[in-house]
């Protein structure tokens, strides 16, 4: 085989089809996770898959955090909330079912706190100034929260059997590395040295460490004041009996990541930014040895008409100055549609010669926004589609 | 005539091609000997990589394009941490302090989880940037262009005020929170919106002028981008929509013919929708600017394209 591509140095190599749905029919893939960067189309792209595979016989929750709250719109389900709401407008005749929810950080974070201690010390939890900006503003609590709560929706369908697949669309994360390191990093900073050392200075592992923290902690008092200190160490002791299972829930999250029951897909469209993030994405989740599927690429632009753009604006310069507006206008469309598809596939043709094992499957630009159950079904279709 | 913008903040839904513009706008600001900085702030090497250079790091101010009117923009990538260093340097004198709360974790302890804290180092040294020329110090910019976070989060990131509000109510973080509120608030600052004529990314604009209205930062234009202009006019789209037209380009066959009529239906009803989001853009009573989808893709010198229709739309008020 090696010796075959060799022989024909520069043919493209063929790029692998993602088959989506030999992923959605594998009963052991029990989580898929949608990555990519903002205004790919991750959370049409989780939705369609979760409507396919539920239409497919899957017992199907998708979670979804975004903030449009598009997914409800286009499941039919008025506001999605923290609880898996039953989407009763697809298809069941294959036996399968269809739940849909959008992640409430700070919904998810309470009910951390209330599930993992006293009544009297949760109370005390909930209501810290501290804790109230943590819940709702921290940068990487929506990633984690995404973690918590497919860790609880797991340990649900196991227990019951509510549900034999997750799809997860994952929240557009500013670089690639958030997703993943969003879980490392809340638990090294909830248990990491300076917060141990601002609540226990004594312990302080050796004297000269100490004197310098009380240096430190004098300028962190200066600069972001005695109060804020006082909250946040009022709020450490509260939750630190909190801080080993939330390390624990987030290795476990982590090593279900990891097995061969998850698989990623790398949502992404054909334009130079986005294909540079899902890069990233590809790169990263293949350094971590994540099961990736493959890369789903959106808003693939295509013609039915063969004619070049040099042709089509030939034919267009014959007719101008007459009666034929419409024509001219439609060789014009055609010719810039045209040069779009190339740029397009000379965009896809390097990120392939790049990584040639990464499968794909595009989705063709569509005409009209997706909205409804039937334009869902359509984005389905068309990523199962091997054209 | 209005006054001069010196700083230019940028932002738009993922995807909307933020960082384009804004380097284009950087490019279009950057005439005749003038000295532009362009700073983005969420670690992508964006800025750096749409001119085609290394990547921007630290706190280095590099030199990123001459522009063809004879202008020159730079790039600085703006971290928070470094940000910090930096604040606690100038204000304390504290750079070996610096360090050891680097070394404690304490910085990233205080940026990731002082709420606010984060977009206020941000916004802090953009405030630096732009100050230099008022104060007259080296090193100083006739303009300043923000690549800002997208608009989903743009209220929150530039509503510094509310940041710090419960989190400091008085000591050097507020003042600087207050200062840098100041600028924000001044008629030489403007927010521009970029936005692709769909739903979702108009949605956003919408929302995002709603939440950015109260807090009195003043917002410029709506840049249109990626617009495919049309001579025809509203009944003619219509008619093409419909897909009953029977095209007759001579020297096409009649399936061919036919192909392009279907094609074109769908263009021309994806217009008919694009001018509806035109229409609700125009609602919002702000300045707008179109820019032409470029098939070929975006390259430097597509950058420079881009800036002379943003120097022909917007009022850039050059010196």
């Amino acid at each position: 085989m090696t010796a075959a591509l060799e022989s024909q140095p520069h043919a493209a190599l063929p790029v692998p089809f993602l088959d989506v749905d030999k992923i959605i029919g594998d009963r052991e893939t029990k989580i898929i996770i949608c990555c990519g960067s903002g205004g790919v189309g991750k959370t049409t792209t989780s939705a369609a898959i979760a409507v396919r595979a539920a239409e497919a016989g899957r017992k199907v929750v998708v979670l979804t955090i975004d903030p449009a709250r598009r997914l409800a719109q286009s499941l039919g389900v008025g506001e999605l909330d923290n609880t898996p709401r039953p989407v009763t407008t697809i298809d069941t005749g294959a036996g399968g079912s269809l739940d849909a929810m959008m992640l409430d950080m700070k919904g998810t974070f309470d009910e951390v706190v209330m599930a993992h201690s006293t009544p009297e010390k949760a109370a005390a939890i909930l209501q810290n100034q501290f804790y109230v900006a943590l819940s709702s503003e921290f940068s990487g609590t929506q990633e984690y929260m995404a973690m918590e709560k497919l860790g609880q929706l797991h340990s649900e369908a196991e227990a019951h059997g509510t549900w034999d697949l997750i799809v997860v669309d994952t929240p557009p994360a500013r670089s690639a590395l958030d997703f993943l390191d969003a879980p490392e990093h809340l638990s090294s900073l909830l248990d990491g040295r300076f917060l141990r050392l601002l609540l226990h200075p004594a312990r302080g592992p050796m004297r000269f460490m100490t004197a310098g923290f009380s240096m430190i902690s004098a300028v962190m008092t200066k600069i972001l004041g005695a109060q804020i200190i006082r909250d946040v160490q009022t709020f450490v002791r509260a939750f630190e009996a909190l801080f080993g299972g939330f390390r624990q829930r987030a290795t476990a999250t982590f090593e279900l990541l990891s097995s061969r029951h998850s698989t990623f897909l790398v949502v992404a469209t054909p334009q130079h930014d986005a294909l540079r993030e899902a890069a990233y994405f590809v790169d990263r989740l293949t350094e971590e040895g994540m099961p990736l599927s493959g890369m789903v690429i959106n808003r693939v632009h295509t013609s039915a008409l063969a004619i070049s753009p040099e042709r089509a604006l030939s034919l267009a310069e014959d007719l101008a100055g007459g009666s034929a507006v419409l024509e001219v206008e439609a060789l014009h469309r055609h010719a810039n549609l045209m040069r779009v598809m190339q740029t397009e596939s000379r965009m896809m043709d390097r990120f392939a010669s790049a990584r040639p094992t990464v499968a794909q499957t595009q989705v063709q630009s569509l005409p009209t926004d997706v909205t409804d159950l039937a334009a869902l079904r359509r984005v389905g279709a068309l990523l199962s589609d091997k054209d | 005539m209005t006054p001069q913008h010196t700083l230019h903040i940028v932002t738009g839904k993922g995807g909307t091609g933020k960082t384009t513009i804004a380097g284009a706008l950087a490019c279009a600001l950057a005439t005749s000997g003038r000295r532009v900085l362009v700073c983005e702030v969420e670690g992508r090497n964006g800025i750096s990589e749409l001119f085609g250079v290394a990547p921007l790091t630290g706190r280095e101010e590099r030199r990123i394009s001459r522009t063809p009117a004879g202008g020159m923009v730079f790039g600085l990538s703006i971290d928070a941490e470094d940000a910090l260093i930096e604040y606690l340097d100038t204000f304390y004198h504290l750079s070996i302090a610096g360090k050891a709360l680097d070394r404690f974790g304490a910085i990233d302890f205080a940026t990731s989880i002082a709420p606010g804290l984060r977009d206020v180092l941000l916004t802090g040294k953009v405030y630096e940037a732009v100050r230099r020329r008022i104060k007259n110090r080296p090193n100083s910019y006739d303009a300043v262009v923000l690549d800002a976070p997208p608009t989903g989060r743009i209220a929150q990131f530039l509503n510094v005020h509310a940041a710090v509000a419960g989190l400091a109510k008085v000591g050097p973080i507020r003042n600087q929170a207050d200062s840098i509120m100041r600028l924000l608030r001044s008629a030489t600052t403007a927010v521009h919106f970029v936005t692709l004529l769909e739903d979702m990314p108009v949605t956003e604009t919408e929302e995002a002028v709603a939440a950015l209205r109260p807090t009195q930062i003043r917002i410029g234009t709506v840049v249109e981008n990626m617009v495919t202009p049309t001579p025809l006019n509203h009944d003619q789209l219509q008619t093409a929509a419909t897909g009953s037209v029977a095209l007759k380009v001579p020297g096409l066959t009649i399936k061919q013919n036919h192909a392009l009529a279907v094609e074109f239906a769908i263009e021309a009803a994806r217009t008919l929708q694009e001018q509806q989001r035109h229409d609700r853009l125009t609602a919002l009573g702000l300045p707008l600017a179109q820019i032409a989808l470029d098939p070929e893709g975006i390259d430097e010198s597509a950058i420079f394209t881009i800036a002379e229709q943003l120097t022909d739309q917007m009022s850039l008020e050059a010196a």
